[in-house]
Formats: C-alpha cells, structure tokens, sequence
C-alpha cells in the first residue's frame, strides 16, 4: 500500500490540478528521538515565515553565536497561500522548513495532522520551559495527547480603539479612562452605539463580523466542540452573539464594510465608524489606512466587552520532516526567547508572549504618539494578562469562520434578515464539517 | 474485373531491370520520409501526454475517491461524488453564475473585436499606435486589474457609484446585487480582452485579398453589404477560433471573481455565493475543504460542459458566418 500511495504522491505533483495528497510521510517521518548532529558539524537550517516577524537582524546574530549553523530564511507575503502550500507540502511528506511558522488562526487544522510535527517539550532544549510563556499561549499548541507542536511568537491581546473627535461630537466622554465603562460588557458595548448611531446617523463599529469573531472567541468551547463535532447549533454563547451582532446591524451600527477591503481602508480616512475592536497589530493598520491627518483622532483604551481576548499570533514549529530537529528546536526556543521576542517587537512591533518580555521595561515603556501618547507596551500587556485559557477550537474552525460566519453576517449587512443568515451559517458549517 | 485491370503489367516487364532489393540508403531515406514526421510531432504529444492527458485520466482517477488532502487512505466511493455534485445546489449556483458572466463576457467582446477590427483596419494615421494602443489592457497585470476595479465597483466609496449619485442616480451595491456582480465582472474580463480579440480579427481581415471587395464594389455592394457577405464569411475559420479560445478562457474564470470579492482572498465569490464561479468553487473545495475528490469531479465536470459549449459555439458561428446562398431569380 506504502509504494501505491507513493506513486500516487508522485503522480499528483506531476498533476498541478489536484494538489495535495495522502497522509504519506515521504522519509522517516515516524522517528520520536531525533540525534544532535556532532557539535561542530555543519548544519543548514531552513526558517519559513510569513508577513512580518522581525527576524531579520536576529538571523546573522544567531548564526554568529554558533558558527556551525547556516540559517537560510524563506520569508512569504500573505498568511493564507503560505498556510495552504504548508498543508500540501505536509501532505507531500517533503519541502517543509526545519523551523516553520503557524499562524493561530491556523492552528487547529495542524494540530489535527500533530503526528507530523515534533514534540518540541521532549526534543526542545531546558530553559525552554511552559513557564516561560502566557499558560494560554503555551497550552494553545497541545494536541489532545499532549504534544507540544509549536513554540509562541507573538499575541494579539484585544483592547478598544475609538474615535475621540467622533464621541466627543456625540456628548460621549472621550478621555481614555472615562470611556472605560461603555466598554465593559457586549450589552453595554452596543447599547452605547445603539444610542450613538441613532443621535448621529452614523456608524458605531466597522463591520458585524470583525466583533462577531472577537465574541466567539472569548467563548469557552468554538464552533467545534470537544468531541470534534459541529456546535454552532448546540452552543448557546455563539447564537447569544449572533442574535447581539444582529440586532446591532439592524440598528444601524455597523458600517458594513468587509474587514480588509478597499472600502474598509477607505473608512478609516473617512471617519466611517466610531470604535473597532483593537488586537495590538491593529494600531499599525489604523495608522497606516487613517493616515496622518487623523493622527491624535484614534485612542486606544484597556477595556474590551467581556473580559479579554486574544487575536492573531503564531507559533514556530518543528515538522518531522526536518532533518536537523535538535538544531531546528534550539533556533525556535532562541527566538522565541524573552530577550529575542523584545528585539522582534522593536523592530515590527510583535507583541511578545512571554511573560518576562511582558514586564520588561523595553516593552512597558513604549508609547505611541499617533494615539495620543498612550502607554501601549503597558496597555497591551495588561490586556494580555486578561485572557484567561485557550478557547478548543477544533478542525475547520478557521475555515467556518471564513467561509460560513463571516459571509453569512456580510449578507446580513446587504439585507438578508437575521433568521436567514443564521440559517445560511449553519448550512455552511454543516458542509464544511461533513 | 476490366479492361483496365488486365492491361496493368504483373510485374516484369521485358527490358526494365527491377532491383531484387533496394540499398540501405535507399531504405533509410523511405523511413526517413515515412517515420520523421511523427519524430518531430512526437516531442509536443510526449510533453502534452505527461502534462496534459495525465492529468486529466488522473484527476478522473481521483474523482472516484474520497480523498483528503493530508488524510488518511482514500475511500473508494465509485460514482458518489458526481451524484453529490448533482444534488449540490452551490454547484448549480456556481455553474449558472459561470455561464451568466460567460454570455456578458463574451457576446459584447466578440461583437465588439470585430467591430474595432474593422474600423482599426481602415485608414489612419499611427496606424500602429492604435493597434498597440488596443492591446495594452492585454498586457496589464491580471492582479492590478482586479484591485483597480474593484476599487472602482466599491460599495460606499467606489468611483462608479459616485459619479452615479453625482448624477442624482441611486448608488449600486455591485457586491450584494447577483446581476450587478456579474456585470461588473464581465466588464472586468471585456477590459482586458476585447483588444486582444480585435487584433486576431484584424490579422485575418488584412488577409482578405482586395479583389473581392473590388469586385462587390463594382457589382454596386455597399459598405454593410462588403461586411456581411464579404468580410464575415472569409473570417469564419478565425472566428470560431476566437470563439472557442473565449468560450475556454470564459468558462474557467476565476482571477476576476476571487480579486473582486471584498473579503481579501475568499473564494466564497460575495456573502451568499452570488458571483462564486465554478472554477472558484473548484478551488475552495481542492484548497479550503482538502477534498481532492470533490474537486477532481467538479473539474471534470466543468471540463464536459466546456466541451458541450465549445461545441454548440462551433455550430452557430458557423451557422453565422456561413456564406449565404446565390439568390435565383
């Protein structure tokens, strides 16, 4: 069966139209004790990223401290082709970086193929011990038999960015402590717009599905239950969220523009909303898409509805396929280090996710002049220490999120009512999930 | 059996020295003739075999599966996941939103090309630069394109929409609206390939020798009449080829679609599918859903019915273009 299913590996590369293949594992993928090469040996380590991690000072520095190791960096574009040629080079059993990057919102499909990756508590060196790590970032990248796949980059704490100029208009208090309260839960998040939006005609948040995202994944369970099956029916929290996101739209407070569209850069210069819910990253997109004439219009507060979350954030991982998996662990725990995650967050402002980074004055004493001078290393930080454990968020539930929540809200946006978005929702799911 | 038969010679005829057995030299340059043609023709059917007709019996192959991407062993599942496909009301969506941007694509185009042709093959100063000038959205990056316009059919803060209410006209939701999104998409797909199109029809234009609308000049024929019974019945081999590329080329859009869906790199094709192709469902289903199988029979579907529709396009322009018969009197 071994060589058939190697054929057919084989044939599908040559194919080009229907990519991908079996759970073939080329080589020796099965080897759980990997052995060092001798001290002084050469190694090339490969290092595939996406989007921005900062890496790049770090690379010559680590390869100055070991002289034996050559580190070749494959840096991509855009998250999503990365993760989808990740899925097929996994498949192919060949082509993976030693140390590969994995994005949170990706996570769950690979820790379903978790046999493919090494365990990097058994394999990692010593000091890169859990303790080290936020426990929810840490414990996010155990697979249900308690492999530890991946080790943690950066985090998207969530906080609330809003528009000082607009709540002023509007009679609402605009300083960052004062607005804490309209923050506190979703019901007085939305009934602050729901006030906003009808004093103003305007827009309160710029779109249902980007705080409908934020909601579920504050839940305990996702759309995926423990036992791996399709909850969105069965779980109470997303249809409560749901039914609050909805109710929202029809009250005139989303913008209804797409998360990331043109249109959506487009408000920001516009002044098309009022609030946006904030992962740290955020705060470089509004700067960015608002431009410098808003500059000191934005704030950003450390309050968010319910609590806390997390959004966005990855991981380094180590694929069996690696050749070199002891080298390529050390890279990643180095890295992924306190004093690497600082040098990361200087340089492109990943926000780290280990808790020593988190009370380094580095971090703590970073402010942000677009947004009024706030103390965001601080904010942030605080933020991230809000997020009490890891949602389970089970295989598929990325591609839900996508391809059946976030559609089926933008058709409420256009004019479905809410029963048949929610319909269409769970429909979607359910043949996502089949 | 004739007379005929009887006189051909058996063989030998006396005084005609038959060689018993023709040289080596001889021999090699009959094969030479025979057999190197389908050497130099070989090298094109060899490669189109590995990546051409492979494919095609293998993804007909794995059609047959129930095959995930990264999975365990494949199911066998015989003919089930064609009888899905058929009972699966997104394919249908896909497959009549496909066909709809296919006929706005390609019917304006086609009549379009042959029109610019025309005119681009009268009399003008810079000949040339006109020329070239039609084939510059050919030459545009598919990607820029995709942004630009999708920028241009924002919603909210797109172009078109605001000359519309400048115009005192109601904004279009080009997103939401099934038909407006087709449009959009088909003016999208015209951009860049109506010039493309009229350059091929030129090229065959040019080669209608002059004689012919001489001679239908002095018969009294006027302009439309030269165009009609003149120029189209002489462009109908180049025709049907434009037709048949367009008719692939349509068929299997995707890059247009996938670029003009606000949500960066969905492929759901808009909220509830309204402009999702079947080729952008082939893809969400190899790529997003990792079933192989699926996918694989969507691909040979939609491989049928660009044979079926190549076809029946084969048939009417022929039909159109067919030299119309001499009238008697």
């Amino acid at each position: 069966m071994r060589t058939i299913r190697n054929s057919l590996v084989l044939a599908l590369g040559i194919t080009m139209t229907a990519l991908g293949a079996t759970a073939c594992n080329g080589g020796g993928g099965d080897q759980q004790t990997p052995a060092a090469a001798a001290p002084n040996e050469h190694v090339d380590l490969t290092l595939a990223t996406f989007t921005e991690f900062g890496y790049e000072a770090l690379i010559p520095e680590y390869e100055r401290l070991h002289p034996n190791i050559k580190i070749t960096h494959r840096k991509t574009g855009q998250g999503g082709p990365y993760h989808q040629e990740l899925t097929t080079k996994l498949a192919a059993g060949s082509g993976l970086a030693d140390v590969t990057a994995l994005e949170e919102g990706h996570l769950s499909d690979f820790l379903d193929k978790g046999s493919k990756f090494n365990d990097l508590s058994k394999i990692g060196p010593a000091d890169a011990s859990p303790d080290r790590w936020l426990g929810w970032k840490y414990d996010a990248a155990k697979t249900k038999d308690g492999k530890v796949i991946g080790y943690g980059t950066d985090i998207g704490p969530l906080a609330m960015c809003y528009r000082k100029d607009m709540f002023k208009n509007a009679g609402l208090p605009d300083d960052p402590e004062a607005v804490k309260p309209l923050f506190a839960t979703w019901d007085s998040y939305f009934q602050a717009g729901a006030d906003y939006s009808k004093k103003t005609g305007k827009a309160w948040f710029d779109s249902a599905a980007q705080n409908f995202n934020a909601m579920v994944n504050q839940l305990p369970e996702g759309y995926i239950n423990t036992d791996d099956k399709l909850a969105v029916e069965t779980n109470q929290g997303i249809k409560d969220a749901w039914t609050k996101v909805t109710d929202a739209v029809a009250k005139g407070e989303s913008a209804k523009l797409t998360a990331f569209s043109p249109e959506w850069n487009t408000g920001f210069k516009q002044g098309a909303f009022a609030t946006k819910v904030c992962p740290s990253w955020m705060l470089g997109v509004i700067k960015e898409q608002a431009g410098p004439e808003n500059a000191n219009k934005w704030a950003v507060t450390a309050a968010f509805p319910g609590g806390g979350g997390n959004w966005g954030g990855s991981y380094l991982t180590v694929p069996t396929q690696s050749k070199h998996p002891k080298e390529a662990a050390e890279l990643a725990a180095w890295l992924t280090a306190p004093e690497q995650q600082i040098k990361a967050f200087q340089a492109k402002g990943n926000f780290p996710s280990q808790v020593k980074a988190l009370t380094d004055p580095a971090l703590l004493s970073q402010t942000d002049a677009y947004f009024g001078g706030a103390k965001i290393g601080e904010l942030f930080a605080e933020q991230a220490k809000k997020v009490q454990k890891p949602q389970y968020k089970g295989p598929g539930d990325g591609q839900i999120q996508e391809n059946a929540s976030s559609p089926a809200l933008q058709a409420v946006e256009q004019g479905k009512s809410a029963a048949d978005g929610w319909n269409q929702m769970v429909e979607s799911a359910k043949k996502i999930t089949r | 059996m004739t007379v005929i038969d009887k006189v051909a010679p058996e063989g030998s005829k006396a005084g005609e020295r038959v060689s018993p057995r023709p040289t080596f030299r001889h021999r090699l340059s009959r094969w030479d003739v025979k057999v190197s043609p389908y050497l130099y023709v070989a090298p094109f059917f060899i490669v189109f075999g590995i990546v051409g007709l492979f494919p095609l019996l293998y993804t007909a192959y794995v059609s047959l599966f129930k095959w995930k991407a990264g999975g365990d062993d494949p199911d066998f599942i015989g003919l089930d996941n064609y009888k899905d496909l058929f009972a699966d009301s997104q394919f249908w969506n896909a497959l009549v939103n496909t066909i709809s941007i296919f006929l706005l694509s390609s019917v304006p185009q086609l009549i379009i090309a042959v029109m610019l042709a025309a005119l681009l093959g009268a009399r003008l100063r810079g000949a040339t630069g006109w020329r070239v000038g039609i084939l510059l959205p050919y030459a545009a990056s598919l990607v820029s394109i995709g942004i630009i316009f999708a920028n241009l059919f924002g919603s909210k803060y797109g172009l078109i929409n605001g000359v519309l209410q400048t115009l005192g006209l109601d904004p279009i939701d080009w997103q939401a609206n099934r038909f407006a999104s087709h449009v959009a998409i088909a003016i999208m797909v015209n951009w860049r390939w109506t010039g493309y199109n009229a350059l091929i029809v030129l090229a065959a234009m040019q080669a209608i020798p002059k004689e012919l609308h001489e001679a239908a000049l002095i018969d009294g024929a006027g302009l439309w009449r030269r165009f009609f019974n003149v120029t189209l019945p002489l462009l109908k081999p180049t025709l049907i080829f434009v037709t048949i590329t367009s008719t692939i080329g349509g068929l299997q859009i995707f890059t247009e679609p996938k670029l003009f869906d606000a949500m960066p790199g969905s492929n759901n094709g808009g909220s509830t599918n309204q402009f999702q192709t079947v080729t952008l469902y082939l893809y969400q289903m190899a790529f997003e859903n990792s079933s192989l199988g699926y996918a694989s029979a969507i691909a040979w579907v939609l491989f049928l019915v660009i044979v079926l529709i190549a076809l029946v396009n084969f048939f009417l322009t022929g039909r159109l273009a067919r030299t119309p018969a001499v009238k008697k009197k």
